[in-house]
């Protein structure tokens, strides 16, 4: 696939409305078919490879309904099995095909109030759209209906025009919530309780909401703005707000509930902790977990010259890991000047979990891909600086325990890489700091919290969910245990009124 | 709202504030940290060891040396001034009990947090000796402070202004000979100072913690840029420490990794002291 500006596009949507608008509601399955799936428009490769701006630009009004026409509108909806909250996606999308807009965007948030965040984020590939019976009809996954940048479209169109509808919340029943962390899982947490008419409390311990929304995902895929929007709903629900405040620490966890009257307390403190792989030279000068350099330049804005938190000079970068992670650090080191970025990943591209979109933008923006090949050893300088990586050559075997061909090291296959900067991107343990000052909370072998089928954990009236949870996951599922905790802490607090 | 509730200057680069945080002082224990900005959309997260709590009026103290463009605007924030954002406390609070004799070694503004702690081992029933050690004269500061506490004080200062003229080193040394030989030696100061005092007292056996102060982002265990060896394992300094064996310590890579953003820390510093002197000299024509 070649890039074609955001112009070609739209003129090729612009032909296509006229060819179908007329009988849009009569094409019949095999007219839908032949219908081309609307590519995103982006930024230029060259360009966005040196700014922070966002990269995918956004479906038109027109290229949005031209892919709606391609919606088989199928009565046993499949592609809303893949959604983890469930919205009802033909219905919305049949929306966008007859030009309502606001009608599909009211549709979307009876399920979602993140869908900004979702149609960007989301692995549609892995959910929605892997269920879309056009995909599949078509025998290729890539030719499903585009349901998240349809989301993203409405709900982009909804913010740009001022549309944004607060939600409405139920009188006050004089009971009080408290939302530990404002990730994903913790926004949805909040806005579900505060709808029941709960005092809801968020508190997050960055001085900024929206968790890994904000400082793991960098700009160019999910633009601060929008994240700020969502939490200005919130609070405009009647959401209080805490940041600069680590439960646990500020206030132990049984204090929310023994001395400030919360009646119920949700987890979603999120898989944090970074992991390295255990290797000799990890703690060179030059070596940083994804999660460091992500949220210097994210969060902290160390891409700034007005920004007084430092980033490393860096001109050749190695990435370690196949993750979206990975991906997003990658693409950052291209975009603060360095002139050679490789992601170097023990496993074939067919196994990358990272999302295919993100692997295309990131080799368009010059990311250099070293496959089947793994870090074995991290060299430095005398000054205990990273100057290169001792690099081994693998081959795919059987499949493991996860399905995938495990890799095996080809013996003698040693190489050096010349870097100066090394980013670990090899996955997240669970946040230790809850469970360090809440002993009596049960935790698995990996520290995350375990909970039964509502969400609850071990202990009354407190709930978990997302990565603390689920461990390192994503964005999306994270929303779903925030929903599923959501409800169960509303049937509680509904029981005891 | 942390606000500033006190400012004294304690001398030409340090400086100590009371700030409102009636939580933080709630909750604090010796051995705990803080993590402030003093700009919360351009500026870096610092931390900075929480020298005293006042429950009553709700605040803590912070002492702090002037060394990077940071701690340079801190220290220009004035009483009622705002901090923009404050977290805490952080960190594992220190161990206390009576272990019998302990020692406490404090380089520099490391007699800031050692001072809680010193309060606590006394309480603990302790016999508590404390070492202060500090360039010269005026660089020794809550000395009335730690007298009150100690069963022992020495004064050392590299120039002789004060006290005895030597380093810490030596007075620990000739406490570890002694028959009564210290049961805990708590080293708190720069790294160097840490790691030195650690090598004195390994020969002897002599229990030695330290008090780390890494480079942090998040300070609740996320980013894994305050990782430091210990032993063979890879500790995090913000939820695994701050307090470390320090005979197990990796002072050298510790060291080295407190350098990575140097270069880019001065120009930081230097534009900003020299802008404020560009601003004051405008003033002044104004």
């Amino acid at each position: 696939m070649s890039y074609r500006t955001a112009k070609e596009l739209q003129e090729e949507a612009e032909s296509l409305l006229n060819e179908y608008s007329a009988r849009a509601a009569t094409l019949k399955v095999k007219e839908r078919q032949k219908i081309p799936s609307q590519d995103m428009p982006v930024q230029d490769p060259e360009l966005r490879s040196h700014n922070m701006e966002e990269v995918a630009l956004g479906y038109s009004f027109e290229q949005a309904q031209v892919e709606a026409y391609r919606c088989l509108q199928c009565a046993k909806k499949n592609c809303m099995e893949g959604c983890p909250v469930k919205i009802d996606i033909p219905r919305f999308i049949d929306h966008i095909a007859k030009g309502e807009i606001e009608q599909a965007i009211a549709v979307v948030k009876q399920t979602t109030l993140l869908p900004a965040v979702c149609g960007r984020v989301c692995p549609q590939e892995k959910q929605c759209q892997l269920h879309c019976t056009l995909g599949k009809s078509l025998k290729d996954i890539d030719s499903s209906v585009a349901i998240g940048r349809l989301e993203r479209f409405v709900a982009d169109w909804e913010r740009i025009n001022d549309k944004i509808v607060i939600p409405s919340v139920k009188p006050a029943t004089g009971k009080k919530v408290a939302v530990v962390g404002s990730g994903p899982a913790g926004l949805v947490v909040a806005a579900d309780c505060r709808r029941e008419g709960h005092h809801v409390t968020i508190f997050e311990a960055f001085h900024k909401l929206g968790g890994v929304l904000r400082y793991g995902i960098p700009e160019f895929r999910l633009p601060n703005d929008i994240i700020d929007k969502e939490i200005e709903t919130l609070a405009a629900m009647g959401v209080e707000i805490k940041a600069n405040f680590v439960v646990g620490r500020t206030r132990k966890l049984t204090d929310l509930i023994d001395k400030d009257g919360y009646d119920a307390v949700f987890i979603g403190t999120g898989a944090g902790l970074p992991v390295f792989m255990g290797i000799e030279g990890e703690n060179l000068i030059g070596v940083f977990a994804a999660n460091e350099y992500l949220t210097r330049i994210n969060l902290m804005k160390a891409f700034d010259r007005k920004a007084d938190t430092p980033i490393y000079p860096s001109k050749n970068v190695a990435v370690l890991g196949g993750g979206n992670v990975a991906m997003d650090a990658a693409r950052m080191a291209k975009r603060l000047g360095a002139e050679k970025v490789f992601v170097v990943y023990r496993r074939g591209e067919a196994e990358m979990p990272a999302r295919k979109e993100e692997v295309l933008h990131a080799r368009e923006e010059g990311v250099e891909f070293l496959l089947l090949k793994n870090a074995k050893k991290i060299l430095g300088d005398e000054s205990g600086r990273v100057n290169g990586i001792e690099c081994v050559q693998y081959e795919l075997g059987e499949p493991d325990a996860s399905g995938r061909r495990s890799p095996v090291q080809i013996p003698g296959s040693e190489f050096i890489l010349d870097v100066d900067t090394v980013i670990v991107a090899v996955g997240n343990g669970s946040n230790p700091l809850i469970s360090q000052t809440t002993p009596q909370l049960a935790v698995n072998k990996r520290g995350n919290i375990t909970v039964d089928e509502t969400q609850q954990t071990s202990m009354k009236r407190i709930f978990a969910g997302g990565d603390i949870v689920l461990g390192a996951a994503t964005v999306i599922l994270a929303m779903g245990e925030g929903r599923r905790s959501a409800a169960s802490i509303n049937a509680m607090l509904a029981e005891e009124v | 709202m942390n606000n500033i509730l006190f400012k004294q200057q304690l001398s030409q680069d340090v400086f100590l504030m009371r700030i409102h945080a009636p939580l933080i002082a709630e909750e604090r224990q010796a051995g705990q940290f803080i993590i402030l900005q003093t700009d919360d959309d351009y500026g870096e997260r610092i931390p900075l060891t929480i020298a005293d709590a006042d429950t009553v009026e709700g605040s803590i103290t912070i002492i702090f040396q002037v060394v990077g463009k940071t701690t340079k605007h801190l220290a220009t924030f004035n009483v009622g001034d705002e901090l923009p954002a404050l977290l805490g406390p952080l960190g594992k609070p220190t161990h206390i009990e009576n272990f019998g004799r302990a020692v406490c070694v404090c380089g520099g503004i490391g007699v800031a947090p050692m001072h809680p702690i010193a309060q606590a081992l006394k309480k603990a029933g302790n016999h508590v000796t404390i070492i202060i050690g500090a360039r010269t004269k005026e660089l020794v500061i809550l000395e009335e402070q730690m007298r009150v506490i100690a069963d022992e004080l020495i004064i050392c200062t590299d120039d002789g202004s004060a006290g005895i003229k030597a380093l810490v080193t030596a007075p620990l040394k000739e406490l570890c000979e002694r028959e009564t030989k210290p049961d805990i030696v708590i080293a708190i100061g720069p790294p160097v100072m840490m790691k030195f005092c650690s090598e004195t007292t390994r020969p002897y056996n002599v229990f030695t913690q330290v008090s780390l102060n890494t480079i942090m982002v998040d300070g609740t265990g996320m980013c894994g840029g305050c990782r430091v060896n210990v032993g063979k394992e890879v500790k995090f300094v913000c939820v695994d420490g701050p307090e470390f064996d320090g005979h197990l310590v990796d002072f050298d890579n510790m060291m080295a990794r407190l350098s990575a953003y140097k270069d880019i820390e001065r120009t930081h510093y230097k534009c900003f002291v020299e802008k404020a002197y560009n601003n004051s000299l405008k003033e002044e024509a104004l």
